[in-house]
C-alpha cells in the first residue's frame, strides 16, 4: 500500500466517522422547545424545511395540543407529517401553516415523521 | 366540562388586531379562556355551553370588526384533499417539464460523449454504460463524422454546457432540499441523490477546467456529464410517473367526499328553498325528488321509495324505505319522492363519520412497518458510509485508473440506494386498502386491524343479528282446522284465505302493543298489504298476551295461559304444530277468534338469506367458523346446520362468549369476532379483531375495529379477504424494497466484479431507482380493484 492509497483509507475511515457522528450522534440531546401557555390549548409553532425546527417538543397531557407546522420548503419528502400514535396524517401546504390538533392522554415520548418515516421529530408528553 | 371552538378570523394584520379580538373573546359571558393565533388566522376559545355558543363566539368577533366564520364539518378534510390535489397537479406539471428538458439533454449528453469514448478506446472506459454505447458510436461515425474530428477539450466543454441547465435547472431542489435537511441532520433521498451527482459533475468540471493537472497525475481527463444528466432525468421522470401514483391514492377519500350534495331542499314556514347543506339543521324537513342524493340523515316522513346505498353500505341492492324509516345522507333515492326529517346534519352524519375514521385509519401506523421505520431512520448515513467505503475499497485494490473506478462506485452506490421505496410500501398499501373497504361498506381502524384481521385464523359469530336477522320475524301462521270465518260483525276480507284473517285480527290488537312479538305481527300484516282496523276495548295482560275487539268481534292473542284465562278451549289439531314451531326456536303467539281458537302465528329470528353462503366462503378461505349462542342447544345446531359453521357452543352467558373467545385464543388461535356490539361487546373488545355489524345509521361505527356498514356476513369475508390482499401487497413491496436495497447497494459497489467483473452504472441505477419506487406505489395502487369480481 502505498502513502496515497494510506491517505485514502485514512481519509475514507474519518468521512464515514464524521457522517455518522453527524448525523447519529451530534443531534442527540437538543432541548425540546416546551408549551408554555398556563391554560388552554398548548401550540408550539415548528418549521418544516428538510426537517423540523424545533425537532423536540414537550407538551402535557390531557390538555389539547396545537402544533403549527409552517412549511417552507418544497420537496415532497416533508409534504406530509405523521403522528402514528394519534392517528394523524396531515398533508402540509407549502408556504402555509397546517394546524394539527389533538390532545394526548398518554405520558410518553411520541414521535412526528413525514410520511415515509424519514425526518423525524420527538413529541415529549409530560 | 367547557367546550372548546376554533373561529376563523380573517382580516387581522398584526399583532394589535388578534390581540383585540383576544380580548373582546374573552370578555364575552360563557368564555373560559380564548387564544387568538395570527398566523393561523383562527381564534381557540374554550366555552361553557350552557352560557354560549359557537354561533354566539363568531358574532362577538365580528363586532370587533373583523370577519368570522365556523369551520364546516369536513371542510379541513376537503381543503386538505384539494391542497393536496392542487400542490400534485403543480409538482407534476413541473417534473414533466423538468424530466422532458433533462431527458433531451440526456440523449444531446450521449451523443456529445461518444467521440470522446470512442478515443479513450473500451478498455479505458471506466463507466460500464458507456461501454455498452461503443457499438452506437459506430454508427453515429458514419452519420457525423465531423463530430469526431472536433477536439477533446470542445467536447467537453460543450457537455458542460448542456449539463449546467439540468444541474442548475431541472436538478436544483435535489441540492436546496439535501441542504435544508442537512442542516436538520437528516437526510433523505435528495441528500443521496445531490451528493452522487455533485461528485461527479464537481470531479468532471475539474477535468474540463485543467485536464492538464490530471494528465500529468497520470489519471485520463475523463467527464461524467451523461451520468450526471441521465440520473438527473430518469430520477425525475421516476418522480413524475410516482407524484401519478400517489395522487391515486386518495382516490377513495375522494369519492366519498363528492358523495355529499351540496344543497337540500328545505321547507321553511310553509316555503320550500334550495339551501347550502351548511345551512339544514336537525328538526328540518326535507324533499327530495326520485334521484336525487339525500341530504343529511333522517327519517322519512311520507313517501316510499327505493333507496340505493351502495356507496355506504356496499348492498348492491336498492332498499325499500317507508315513512318511520331511517335514511342516511348520500345515499340516492330511486323512484319515489319522499318528505323527511333531518336527524343528523354535518360531522354527526353517517358520511361524516365514515369519512373520519377512514381518515384516522390512513394516518395510522401497521405494526409491520416497524422494521422499514428502523431501517428508513438510519438509511441513508449508512448507505453514504457503504458508498464511501466501496471507494476506498477500490482505489486501494481496484485497477487502473483506480481513482476514476473509486469515483464511478460511490455514484453508483449513492444513487441506486433508494429509501422512497421503503417509506412508500407500507402507507400506501393502507391507504388504498381501507379506502378500497370504505367503498365495500366495510371500515377498518387502521394499519393495527388491518394486520391482526390478516392473519385471522378462527371466526367466531354470534347468532343473533349476525348469522339472524336480529329481529322477530313471522315465520308461520296456521289456521286452526275447526275455524270458520264468524257471520257476524265485518270481520271478513272477501277472501277464503283464513291465514290472512287470522293475521289480521291479531295484527290489529297487536298494533296497540308493544312487545317485539307485536311488532313483528304487525310488519308480517303490512307486508301483506292488510288494512288494519283499530281495534277497542284494548287489554294488555303481561306474561300472557293482549285482548281486545276488532269489527265487533272479541279476539284474544296469547299463549295457552291466556287462553286459559279467558276461558278458551285449547286447539287440539294445532297443539302439534306448535311444538314443532317452538323446537325450532321460534315462539308461538295463540290467536282466539270469537270465543274459539282461530290459529296460531310462529314468530321466530329468521337466518339472513347471505348467511350460508358467506359461512361457506369463510370456510374456503381456511377460517374456522364458530358460532356463539344463549340460545337451547336444538335450536341453535338447526341454525348451525342451515348456516354450516364448524362448530357450535350454545347455552351461553354473555361472560361465557367471553370466555369461549379466551379459550381460542389461549390455544393460539388469531379470534376474529363479529357481533352487533350490544349483548356481546366485551366478547368483542377480548377478541383480536372485533368486527361490528350494523345496518345503517344504527351503526355503532366507533365500537369494532372493524365496522360493517351492512349487517350481512359477507361483510365478514370482505373484511377479512381485503386485509389479506392489503397484507400481501405490503408484504411484497417490503420484500422488494428491502431486497433491491440489500441486493443492489452491493452489486452497485462493485461486489460481484471480482467474481463476474459486472459493474453498474450510475445510469442504469438511476433508472432502476426510478422504477423501485414506481413499482411499490402501483403495487398498493393494484387494491383499488380488490374484492370487484362480484
Amino acid at each position: 500500500m502505498d502513502t496515497t492509497q494510506l491517505l485514502v483509507t485514512l481519509a475514507g475511515v474519518a468521512a464515514i466517522a464524521w457522517v455518522n457522528w453527524y448525523f447519529f450522534v451530534a443531534g442527540r440531546g437538543a432541548p425540546a422547545v416546551i408549551a408554555t401557555a398556563p391554560s388552554g390549548p398548548q401550540e408550539i409553532p415548528i418549521v418544516v424545511d428538510g426537517g423540523y425546527a424545533p425537532a423536540s417538543v414537550a407538551v402535557h397531557s390531557g390538555r389539547p395540543v396545537r402544533l403549527l407546522f409552517d412549511r417552507r420548503d418544497k420537496g415532497s419528502c416533508t409534504e406530509e407529517v405523521v403522528l402514528p400514535e394519534f392517528g394523524i396524517r396531515r398533508f402540509l401546504p407549502t408556504g402555509n401553516v397546517t394546524v394539527v390538533e389533538f390532545t394526548p392522554s398518554r405520558k410518553g415520548t411520541f414521535e412526528f415523521t413525514c410520511g415515509m418515516g424519514m425526518i423525524r421529530g420527538k413529541l415529549i408528553v409530560k | 366540562m367547557p367546550n372548546s371552538a376554533t373561529i376563523d378570523v380573517s382580516g387581522m394584520t398584526c399583532a394589535a388586531c388578534s390581540a383585540r379580538v383576544e380580548r373582546a373573546l374573552k370578555r364575552a359571558p360563557g368564555v373560559t379562556d380564548a387564544h387568538v393565533n395570527l398566523m393561523t388566522a383562527q381564534a381557540t376559545v374554550g366555552f361553557d355551553p350552557a352560557a354560549t355558543s359557537p354561533d354566539q363566539l363568531a358574532a362577538v368577533v365580528r363586532a370587533t370588526g373583523y370577519g368570522a366564520e365556523l369551520p364546516l364539518p369536513d371542510r379541513t378534510a376537503e381543503e386538505e384533499l384539494d391542497q393536496r390535489d392542487s400542490a400534485r397537479t403543480k409538482e407534476e406539471s413541473e417534473l414533466r417539464r423538468k424530466a422532458a428538458m433533462s431527458l433531451t439533454a440526456a440523449v444531446l449528453t450521449m451523443l456529445f460523449s461518444m467521440p470522446l469514448a470512442h478515443r479513450a478506446g473500451p478498455g479505458a472506459m471506466v463507466d460500464p454504460a458507456v461501454r455498452l454505447m461503443l457499438p452506437l458510436s459506430r454508427a453515429l461515425e458514419s452519420v457525423a463524422p465531423w463530430l469526431y474530428r472536433l477536439p477533446g477539450d470542445a467536447l467537453r466543454w460543450f457537455l458542460l454546457l448542456l449539463t449546467l441547465p439540468v444541474v442548475f435547472w431541472a436538478g436544483r431542489h435535489f441540492y436546496t432540499r439535501a441542504w435544508a435537511a442537512f442542516r436538520h441532520r437528516s437526510a433523505d433521498m435528495n441528500t443521496l441523490i445531490a451528493v452522487g451527482t455533485g461528485a461527479a459533475f464537481l470531479f468532471s468540471l475539474a477535468t474540463t477546467v485543467a485536464p492538464g493537472w490530471f494528465q500529468g497525475h497520470d489519471v485520463p481527463p475523463d467527464v461524467y456529464y451523461e451520468a450526471v444528466v441521465w440520473i438527473i432525468a430518469l430520477i425525475l421522470l421516476g418522480n413524475f410517473f410516482e407524484a401519478r401514483a400517489k395522487g391515486r391514492t386518495s382516490g377513495a377519500i375522494r369519492r366519498l367526499m363528492g358523495l355529499r350534495p351540496a344543497t337540500a331542499r328545505v321547507r321553511r314556514n310553509g316555503q320550500d328553498r334550495d339551501l347550502p347543506i351548511a345551512q339544514v339543521v336537525a328538526g328540518d324537513e326535507l324533499l327530495i325528488r326520485p334521484g336525487e342524493r339525500i341530504p343529511v340523515d333522517g327519517t322519512v316522513l311520507e313517501g316510499t321509495t327505493a333507496v340505493d346505498e351502495s356507496m355506504l353500505t356496499g348492498e348492491p341492492l336498492p332498499v325499500t324505505r317507508g315513512p318511520g324509516d331511517s335514511v342516511i345522507g348520500a345515499t340516492v333515492n330511486g323512484t319515489g319522492a319522499i318528505r323527511m326529517r333531518a336527524a343528523r346534519v354535518g360531522r354527526d352524519t353517517v358520511l361524516a363519520r365514515i369519512i373520519a375514521l377512514v381518515r384516522e385509519a390512513q394516518g395510522s401506523r401497521a405494526p409491520v412497518q416497524q422494521l422499514a421505520d428502523r431501517v428508513s431512520a438510519v438509511f441513508v448515513p449508512v448507505v453514504i458510509s457503504i458508498a464511501i467505503a466501496a471507494a476506498v475499497l477500490w482505489f486501494d485494490f481496484g485497477p487502473d485508473p483506480r481513482g476514476l473506478h473509486a469515483l464511478v462506485s460511490a455514484v453508483t452506490v449513492l444513487i441506486i440506494a433508494c429509501p422512497c421505496a421503503m417509506g412508500l410500501a407500507v402507507p400506501t398499501a393502507v391507504m388504498v386498502g381501507t379506502g378500497r373497504g370504505a367503498e365495500l361498506g366495510v371500515l377498518i381502524k387502521g394499519g393495527a386491524a388491518l394486520q391482526r384481521a390478516g392473519e385471522t385464523s378462527v371466526v367466531v359469530l354470534d347468532k343473533t343479528g349476525t348469522i339472524t336477522e336480529g329481529r322477530p320475524t313471522v315465520t308461520a301462521v296456521v289456521p286452526s282446522s275447526g275455524f270458520h270465518v264468524p257471520s257476524e260483525g265485518r270481520l271478513k276480507l272477501g277472501t277464503p284465505n283464513l291465514e290472512l284473517v287470522v293475521l289480521r285480527a291479531a295484527a290489529s290488537l297487536e298494533m296497540l302493543s308493544e312487545h317485539p312479538i307485536a311488532a313483528a305481527i304487525v310488519r308480517a300484516a303490512r307486508e301483506r298489504g292488510i288494512d288494519l282496523p283499530a281495534a277497542t276495548g284494548f287489554g294488555a295482560r303481561p306474561g300472557h298476551g293482549v285482548t281486545g275487539t276488532v269489527d265487533g268481534v272479541p279476539v284474544a292473542v296469547g299463549n295457552p295461559r291466556l287462553l286459559e284465562a279467558v276461558g278458551i278451549p285449547a286447539a287440539t289439531d294445532l297443539v302439534d304444530r306448535a311444538a314443532g314451531l317452538e323446537e325450532g326456536g321460534a315462539t308461538v303467539a295463540w290467536v282466539a277468534i270469537g270465543g274459539s281458537v282461530a290459529g296460531l302465528i310462529g314468530v321466530a329470528d329468521p337466518v339472513r338469506p347471505s348467511s350460508a353462503g358467506a359461512v361457506q366462503s369463510l370456510r374456503a378461505m381456511g377460517l374456522e367458523v364458530v358460532m356463539l349462542t344463549g340460545d337451547r342447544p336444538r335450536a341453535a345446531e338447526r341454525v348451525a346446520h342451515e348456516v354450516g359453521v364448524d362448530r357450535v357452543v350454545a347455552e351461553l352467558l354473555p361472560e361465557s362468549k367471553l370466555a369461549e373467545v379466551r379459550r381460542l385464543q389461549a390455544e393460539g388461535r388469531v379470534v376474529a369476532m363479529a357481533g352487533d356490539g350490544l349483548n356481546d361487546a366485551p366478547a368483542l373488545a377480548q377478541s383480536d379483531v372485533g368486527i361490528a355489524m350494523g345496518s345503517g345509521t344504527d351503526v355503532a361505527m366507533e365500537s369494532g375495529q372493524i365496522t360493517l356498514m351492512r349487517g350481512d356476513l359477507r361483510g365478514v369475508r370482505d373484511a377479512i379477504a381485503l386485509s389479506r390482499s392489503t397484507m400481501r401487497v405490503i408484504r411484497q413491496n417490503l420484500f422488494w424494497a428491502l431486497i433491491y436495497n440489500v441486493i443492489g447497494i452491493p452489486v452497485a459497489a462493485g461486489a460481484l466484479y471480482p467474481i463476474l467483473g459486472l459493474r453498474l452504472s450510475p445510469a442504469m441505477a438511476a433508472a432502476a431507482m426510478a422504477f423501485s419506487s414506481v413499482s411499490v406505489v402501483s403495487n398498493s395502487l393494484r387494491l383499488r380493484k380488490a374484492l370487484s369480481k362480484e
